[in-house]
């Protein structure tokens, strides 16, 4: 695990770098939760649903978020991309900083993200300065266009928000890991440390994850969970996963070592 | 007492035919709901049944039709564990505050049930806008962000451009404005959601036609069909989220339950985007009338039917309302309820001190407790307190 720190092992976005890449999701707040994840995981940000921030008034999430984190806005009840501009706008007012984590979604059922509004959004928030992380439905080709709009990662979804149900799309975020040159940040659906471990080792940059601690009988233990399996499956992945669990059988010398040159 | 001429079923209207001004929309959802409740024989339904829809991942509307049928009555404890968990997976610890703001008490419906009626001898009040905004910067005081504006069904006293200024005033202090106002014409929803309202709660009482007949003697809301097709309209007219409720007791609870779910998940199928959410109401006794109290529906079945609707629509809102007593609405928190009211007067001009006028409520509420006990009473749960839970963009 050191050795994974003495390497400098950093996550940047936005001109900002971060020692930590793990991410504190907003979906389910508790001050509770908030703290672990900060004390216990070594989260450095805090993904902020803008419509729950409640400036200067009662039981502002604001007021839960230790000054020390980067504050990451998300724009959650945006249904199209003009929607997602103005509330990213808004959590600017609100002096939330720059970064924004653009989420729009038409359906309230399964809360899966509109893929081409996020691109439009994306080029017009980036337009404006804004250090976008778009969440999208793993898809190589809107990845590209997301790349390409000015988004500063992309955040593919593991699995439908909420579900715990881990790296249902695999395949498909391995594609953009291979093929896209910003930091992968899987987002949404990993339920349990294992599976956090799982696309670290995969190469994707960060996790964020919110209800698999959120729901835990002992949140501050289960985030500290969290934090140690992402920083194991960092450091598998920079040690680069061995033979066994890589691609199976290999043999320790060369099959073709017998040929003469 | 004065004659009252619609008691005479030869003196009332068609009670499914629209009146002039009355938008029809191109809609078969009401068709497809009331199919569903005349097909609906809660005792057809078996133990397996049950069993089956609390074993499912997704559920059908034939599982919701099992777990509100008294099959499911011997599985309660598991169906409120498996809500609990579901609640949690959906909503988390929090659990957002409200309160009702009744602007006015004139009616022109004759509700047989209803406090309100036009019949009914209440002392009638509305406030005017600075009326309104009075009792808003106190209802701001205690920190809520979240208000729901409610009037009788009167055009003449308090029209839609009286409700429009007063969620123009709302906006000034919260972050979220809904409406549980007599059901308008999509134009006029699209006004007052310009105007700052985001949320349209219609309460259809009963789905059951005949009996709505019964019930509803007189005036606008006579109309069944106009009623049902309110929620349709509001989100044409650009509203963000629907409410939908019977009031449980009216009619047979669980046939009424069951369309009441249907409503909800047939107009979430064809507005995918729209917010659903559900309130749980129940026959309370209203003043002047001892006739009228809660039959049927004890808080056994109330419960049920609550969890069916998380179980069934698990994304769905659901509020629990100050009819029900403070021990039994602090348990549904964080088990199905996602939104309580508190600081609840449902008279009208109740919440700031220097309003003089003051007029009847609509019923009795059984939770009269402050937005600190309340808020005290959710954190007690080891629930998050939360204020604001949406935008209005």
């Amino acid at each position: 695990m050191e050795a994974v720190m003495e390497c400098n092992d950093t996550l940047t976005l936005g001109g900002k770098t971060f020692s930590s890449r793990f991410i504190l999701g907003s979906g389910k707040y508790s001050l509770d939760l908030i703290r672990a994840a900060v004390d216990r995981a070594g989260a450095q940000i805090v993904t902020l649903a803008v419509r729950r921030a409640n400036p200067g008034g009662a039981d502002d999430i604001l007021d839960y978020i230790p000054k020390e984190v980067t504050l990451l806005p998300n724009t959650s009840g945006a249904r199209n991309a003009d929607e997602a501009v103005r509330i990213a706008r808004l959590a600017r007012e609100m002096g939330c900083g720059d970064f924004v984590k653009l989420e729009i979604m038409r359906d309230t059922r399964y809360l899966l993200p509109d893929n081409a509004e996020t691109i439009r959004a994306t080029e017009r928030l980036s337009h404006e300065g804004f250090v976008v992380l778009p969440y999208m439905y793993p898809d190589l080709y809107v990845a590209r266009d997301l790349v390409e709009a000015g988004a500063a990662a992309i955040m593919p979804l593991g699995a439908p928000i909420g579900s715990n149900r881990g790296l249902s799309t695999r395949d498909f975020i391995q594609i953009l890991v291979n093929e896209i040159k910003l930091p992968i940040i899987v987002d949404a659906g990993i339920g349990r440390p294992s599976q956090a471990c799982e696309a670290m080792e995969m190469g994707v940059a960060a996790v964020m994850a919110n209800t698999g601690i959120a729901t835990a009988g002992d949140v501050p233990l289960m985030a500290e969970a969290f934090g140690l399996a992402i920083r194991a499956g960092r450091a598998a992945y920079l040690a680069r996963l061995g033979r066994v669990l890589s691609c199976g059988g290999e043999a320790s010398d060369p099959l073709t070592g017998f040929v003469r040159s | 007492m004065k004659h009252i001429r619609e008691l005479d079923p030869r003196n009332r209207i068609d009670h499914m035919a629209y009146l002039p001004d009355m938008e029809v929309i191109d809609s078969d959802v009401m068709e497809q709901v009331l199919a569903a409740q005349q097909a609906y024989t809660p005792e057809a339904f078996s133990t397996a049944d049950v069993r089956e829809a609390l074993a499912a991942g997704t559920r059908t509307p034939r599982h919701f039709a099992a777990l509100l049928s008294p099959a499911a009555d011997p599985m309660l404890e598991e169906m409120a564990r498996l809500a609990t968990a579901e609640t949690q997976r959906w909503f988390g610890n929090a659990v957002t505050l409200f309160t009702p703001l009744y602007i006015s008490n004139y009616c022109e419906n004759y509700c047989v049930y209803c406090g309100f009626n036009r019949h009914n001898r209440i002392h009638r009040a509305k406030l005017d806008p600075a009326g309104i905004d009075r009792e808003m910067r106190a209802i701001a005081a205690t920190g809520l962000q979240d208000i729901l504006i409610l009037t009788g069904e009167s055009r003449s006293s308090s029209s839609v451009e009286y409700i429009g200024e007063a969620c123009r005033l709302a906006r000034k202090y919260f972050r979220a404005v809904g409406l549980e106002v007599y059901p308008l014409n999509t134009e006029e929803y699209a006004y007052l959601h310009q105007c700052g309202a985001d949320y349209v709660t219609v309460f259809q009482e009963t789905y059951d036609s005949d009996r709505y007949e019964q019930l509803h003697l007189a005036g606008h809301k006579r109309i069944f069909p106009y009623r049902v097709n309110a929620q349709e309209r509001a989100l044409r007219g650009g509203m963000r989220g629907v409410g939908f409720a019977a009031l449980l007791g009216l009619s047979d609870f669980r046939k009424d339950a069951l369309a009441t779910g249907m409503h909800a998940w047939l107009l979430q199928k064809k507005y995918p985007h729209a917010e659903i959410a559900f309130s749980c109401p129940r026959l309370r006794p209203i003043i002047n009338d001892d006739t009228i109290n809660p039959k049927d529906v004890h808080e056994r079945q109330l419960l049920q039917v609550i969890l069916a609707y998380r179980l069934f629509m698990p994304f769905a809102g659901i509020t629990i309302s100050t009819r029900e007593r403070a021990g039994f609405r602090d348990h549904v928190i964080g088990m199905a309820a996602t939104k309580i009211s508190a600081g609840v007067d449902v008279g009208i001009g109740g919440h700031s001190d220097e309003s003089s006028d003051r007029g009847d409520g609509q019923f009795e509420i059984s939770d009269g407790r402050s937005v600190p006990e309340v808020r005290a009473a959710v954190l007690a749960r080891g629930l998050q307190p939360v204020m604001s839970d949406t935008i209005y963009v």
